[in-house]
Formats: structure tokens, sequence, C-alpha cells
């Protein structure tokens, strides 16, 4: 074995990349439960990939047939429910562990220096996810997926001069039409999985070399043993794969509840209405976004200007990009922050929950009202950040993690 | 375009108000896919009254066989009148094109209906034809206004009449009591019920396992992950 070893690190290094990775990673001793998000969503992403490809096999990426297709991979296929349903579940479990994933990067400062670029690269993970979940959901060819593309693209069409063009160009029709659905496929399983691979890796060795934060924010790489390791680390394998597996296995419970007793989510994660065909001349009294597009879409709608509604969805993200600099506190972890960041954070989750639950539902005024107040925090948490992030009166934070 | 944009940020899709547009309050129906019996008696009345114009074109006969504890031979001779392969999947012979004319909308194909309407859409609707002169088929429907469809189990209900508050009462007798209707509507939403997601059989059957599993490798899990972290300090 070793000598097998021996040959294949002369023209490999898988030894130098395992230690480098894993066995001599070195993780803070003190991660919490919010540190189990990462690798469950590289664990859905996996499986997300792999269920895609055997849903691949028996979809058809054709408007006259790739509604039966699905039915047909419901029925006929050998457990082709089970691989769609794994498919369609998976697809809202990503965003779940993705948004509790950025969450904990929020709360214990993880975007901060020396970490900009992995949150950068996250921030790209994140949208390439919202477009490769925006493509596939086109892909059973119901009428949600129908109109909510229909919609969508359409926003294109605000953009000053170009905008109308450029949404047919998108479309590559006058409406959303088969070969809208063909190259949403294509770029669905194709195009957009690679971006996504690509840029988990970067995310991950950027990570790997600047080292993990952890729950205090204190950089562990500064108090280092005789033998140079940090004495707040441990490898990452065995202690916290192992670790990991018991997140793994207790998410993979929680998901299995959901797949096998509500697949559909209570229609939120597989729409009632795309069970019906796609019909170019019948738009669906309600056209609902998926539940993670929500807090941007009631942002959309709050602003009563189409342009200006566009660019404040724009905005709403861009803002999240731009978060390590407009971050002016010395102190990483929410634990040593003054109350200010405290009470910001706060209004500012509260503000994207409450906007989640607005864009699934009538914009009646007293709605619409609440979601530009909600629209107004969103943003003011960002606009503010450089005065209330320098002035809050932040705790001391410790020589070395605490863990007990 | 710019209209459709307008009308996505003006009709907003809620719950609520896809209740208040339906305009009926739904009767609910508790449905029981795991009860053959009356998955039979509701494919007796699916073949017989919807299948001449509603296709269930993604159910197969052997399928439906298996899965209601019948014998292939018991569904060629009782339930298939309009193929003759017992693997084929529940078309019908209408044209789509007659249909249009004869009830202004092709009928919908039947297959998913029910995770498209839901159970206590289908169960209502059902059950709530009344005379109504004004429309082409002498019937309209709470659930479902002004719709193509003629009231199909006349026979077996009878016809309703609504009075001005929207109260529907009994206009003529049918060859079934209320209760006994209720029940037959009731089978038959249970098989669209069923035919909406045949595999649901499977997924619930394997649920408990899966879970199983899980908790057992939970116990695993936690424990090595104790041994592990024992010298963490």
């Amino acid at each position: 074995m070793s000598s097998f070893m021996n040959w294949l690190d002369a023209r490999f290094p898988a030894t130098k990349m395992w230690k480098e990775h894993l066995s001599e990673y070195y993780a803070p001793k003190n991660f919490n439960f919010w540190y189990f998000f990462g690798s469950l969503a590289l664990l859905v992403l996996v499986l997300q990939i792999v269920t895609g490809i055997f849903l691949t096999m028996n979809y058809k990426p054709d408007a006259a047939t790739a509604f039966a297709s699905v039915e047909y991979i419901m029925r006929d296929v050998e457990w082709g429910w089970l691989i769609r349903y794994l498919h369609s579940t998976g697809a809202s479990a990503f965003f779940v562990v993705v948004y509790l994933h950025m969450f904990r990067g929020l709360i214990y400062g993880s975007y901060k220096q020396p970490r900009e670029l992995v949150w950068i690269f996250g921030m790209l993970i994140y949208l390439a996810l919202m477009a490769e979940a925006f493509m596939g959901y086109l892909l059973p060819w119901g009428q949600m997926s129908y109109w909510g593309a229909q919609v969508i693209i359409s926003l294109f069409g605000a953009i000053p001069v170009v905008g109308e063009q450029l949404a047919l160009w998108i479309r590559g029709d006058f409406v959303v039409a088969d070969a809208t659905l063909n190259r949403f496929f294509a770029f669905h399983v194709i195009a957009l999985p690679i971006v996504l691979l690509g840029l988990v890796v970067a995310h991950i060795i950027a990570l790997h070399e600047v080292g993990s934060n952890n729950p205090d924010g204190v950089e562990i790489k500064k108090n280092k043993d005789a033998n140079g390791k940090p004495v707040d680390g441990i490898p990452f394998h065995p202690y916290y794969t192992v670790k990991d597996i018991v997140g793994v296995v207790v998410f993979l419970f929680i998901f299995a509840l959901v797949l096998f007793y509500a697949p559909e989510g209570g229609g939120w994660f597989l729409e009632k209405d795309n069970f019906v065909p796609a019909d170019p001349l019948k738009t669906p009294e309600h056209i609902v976004p998926l539940w993670y597009f929500t807090p941007f879409y009631a942002i959309l709608r709050a602003v009563p200007d189409k342009l200006m509604g566009v660019m404040a969805m724009g905005g709403a993200i861009v803002f999240l990009f731009l978060l390590p600099w407009l971050d002016r506190s010395p102190v990483k972890s929410i634990r040593y922050r003054g109350p200010l960041f405290k009470i910001a954070l706060t209004l500012f989750i509260i503000s994207f929950v409450a906007l989640g639950y607005l864009g699934t539902q009538a914009a009646t005024p007293g709605y619409t009202l609440a979601a530009q107040i909600f629209s107004v925090i969103y943003f003011a948490f960002f606009i503010f950040m450089p005065i209330y992030t320098k002035i809050d009166k932040d705790k001391p934070v410790p020589e070395r993690v605490t863990f007990q | 375009m710019r209209s459709l944009v307008i009308a996505f940020f003006l009709t907003l899709f809620s719950a609520q108000a896809m209740a208040a547009s339906a305009g009926v309050q739904l009767d609910h129906v508790d449905i029981d896919i795991t009860d053959q019996a009356s998955l039979q008696r509701g494919a007796q009345t699916f073949v017989n009254y919807c299948l001449s114009c509603h296709s269930a074109s993604f159910m197969r006969y052997n399928r439906m066989a298996k899965d209601l504890g019948l014998t292939e031979d018991q569904v060629k001779q009782n339930l298939m009148f309009a193929s003759d392969k017992i693997g084929e999947a529940m078309t019908v012979a209408m044209r789509a094109e007659d249909a249009e004319k004869w009830f202004g909308v092709t009928p919908p194909d039947l297959s998913v209906i029910s995770r498209a309407r839901g159970t206590d859409w289908l169960y209502t609707y059902l059950r709530t034809f009344y005379l109504d002169e004004s429309r082409p088929m002498g019937t309209n429907n709470l659930a479902f206004k002004d719709v193509g469809m003629p009231h199909v189990l006349w026979e077996k209900q009878g016809y309703l009449s609504k009075d001005d508050h929207g109260h529907l009462s009994q206009a003529r007798e049918g060859e079934l009591s209320q209760h006994e209707y209720n029940q037959e509507v009731h089978d038959l939403v249970n098989f669209l019920a069923y035919i909406g997601e045949p595999s649901k059989l499977q997924r619930m059957a394997l649920a408990k396992w899966v879970l199983l599993y899980l908790f057992i490798f939970f116990i695993v899990a936690y424990a090595l992950k104790k041994e592990f972290w024992k010298d963490v300090h």
C-alpha cells in the first residue's frame, strides 16, 4: 500500500492534498451548531448533481413532452419518484442550508478581513444557485414554471434602450417557448453546474488558505505551539468529519420527513399550479415565485416604478457583496459586538424574513406599505453599517477561543 | 410584456385571494389511498362516467390493477372500455377538436388533477352542480363558475337548485340519497387522489424504514463523535 502511495505521490499530490485539506487542516475546536451548514451545502450539491444526472436520463427538454416526461419519471421509471422528490426537495433544502450558512457568516463576521474572498466566492455561489434554481424550475413545464419564467425574464425589459431586445434574446422567442426550455435545460444541466462546482472549489481553497473563522472571531493562527500548530485548532479529519456525519444524519432525518410525508412542502416546494401543463394562453390568477426568491420579490414590488424596482432588487444582492468593506468594526463575532450591531442585525433578519413572507402575499395597500418599510430597513442595515459599526461599543475580544 | 408585469404586480398571489376568488367554502374530504375497496368503487365510477371525455393518460391499467388489488382479468373485464391492452394508459377516444366543439374546451387530462386542484376542491365541485337556465348545458357549479362540463352524475345525485342566498337544495331526486352520493363522490375523489400520485403508496410504505435507519445511524454517529472528541480539551 505504501509503495503504491509513494508511486502515486511522486506523480500526483494525493497525500499532500489529503493533509492540506483534511488531516492537517486545523480548524478551531469551538465550532458550534451554525458550522454544520457548510458541509451540508456540499452534501446537497452532490445530491442535486447525482439525482440530476438520473433525471436527465428520462426527462425530455421539449415543450410538447416535458410535462409528461416528468410524470413518466414519477410513475414508470423505477424509483423515479424518489429521484425526482430528492431533487425537488433538495432544491429547497439547498436554499435553507445556504441561508443558514450565510446567517452564520453574518453573526460571526466570517466575511471580514482576511476572508473577504471566501465571502465573495460564497456570494457568487449564491447567485449561481439562484440562476440554477430559476432555470431548473422551468423544466417541469407546468403553469407556474412557464409564467414564473415569463415574468422574471420580462424584468430585463425594464432596462432602458436594450431591455426589450435583451429579454427577446434570453427567451429566443417572443414568449417563453420551446427555444427557452431548451436553452434553460442546457444552462441548468451543464453551464451552471460547472460554474457552481468551480466556485465551490474556489470557496474552499480560499477558506483553507486563510483558515476558518469561529464563534469567537479569534484568529487561531495567532496562537501556535512549538510545532507551528494552532493551539486552539484540531485536524479537520477526523474530528470534524465525525462531527459532520452527525450533522448529516440529523439533516437527512429532517429531509426524509419532508420528502416522504410532504414532498410538496405544503405547496412551497412544488406549487399546485405546476401540476397544470404550461398554457401560453392562460395566465394563472396568482404567480408566486418559489419561497427562496420571495424576499427579493417583495423588494421589487415595494418600489412603484418598474426600473427602480428591478434596480432595488439587484441592489439588495449587490450590497451583500460589499459587506466586508461596509463593516468597520475591529470585532468579528457578535459575542463581542456592541449593542448597535446587534440591534441592526436583528432588524435586518426580521426584515428579510418579513419580506420573504410579504413576497408570497397579495400586495394589499397595507402589505405594500409594510414591504416598503422592511425594504428601507433592509437597505439601511448596509448603508449605515460603516457608521454604526465604527461608533459601536464593542467588548474586549479574548486571546483564546472559549471552549468548555 | 409591460402589462404582464403590471398584472404580476397587481394580481398578487395569495392563498387567501385564491380561496376568495373561488368564492365557495370547500368541504373537507378525508382521503385514504390505502383503502382498496374505496379505490375500486372510485375506479368504477371513473371509467363509467369520467373516462369517456377525460383521459388520465399518465395512468396505466396494469399499474392500477396492481395497486387496487385486482387481477388483470378483472380490470380487463370491468374497467377497460377504451383500450384493449392492459399496459396501456387511460386515454380517451374522443378527439380534442370534437371536444372543443361540444363543450367549448377540451376536457382536461385528470392524471394529476387532484394535485392541481386539491381533493377538497374536487369533492366540493362534484357535489355542487345546480340548475341554471342561462348555461348551455343547463347547469352551473358553485366551485367552478360557468364550467363547460355538464352534471354527468345527475342520475345519481338528481338536480339541485340554488336560491338567492347561494344555498343549494334538492330540486329533483336522484338514484342515491345525499349520504350515498357523498360516499360515491368520496370514493371517486379518493381514486383521483390515487392516480395523482400512485407512487405515494410506495413512498408511505418506505418512509418509516428510512427514518428508522437514520435513527440507528444517528446513535452510531453520535457515539463515534463522542469517542473521537474525548481527547479535545
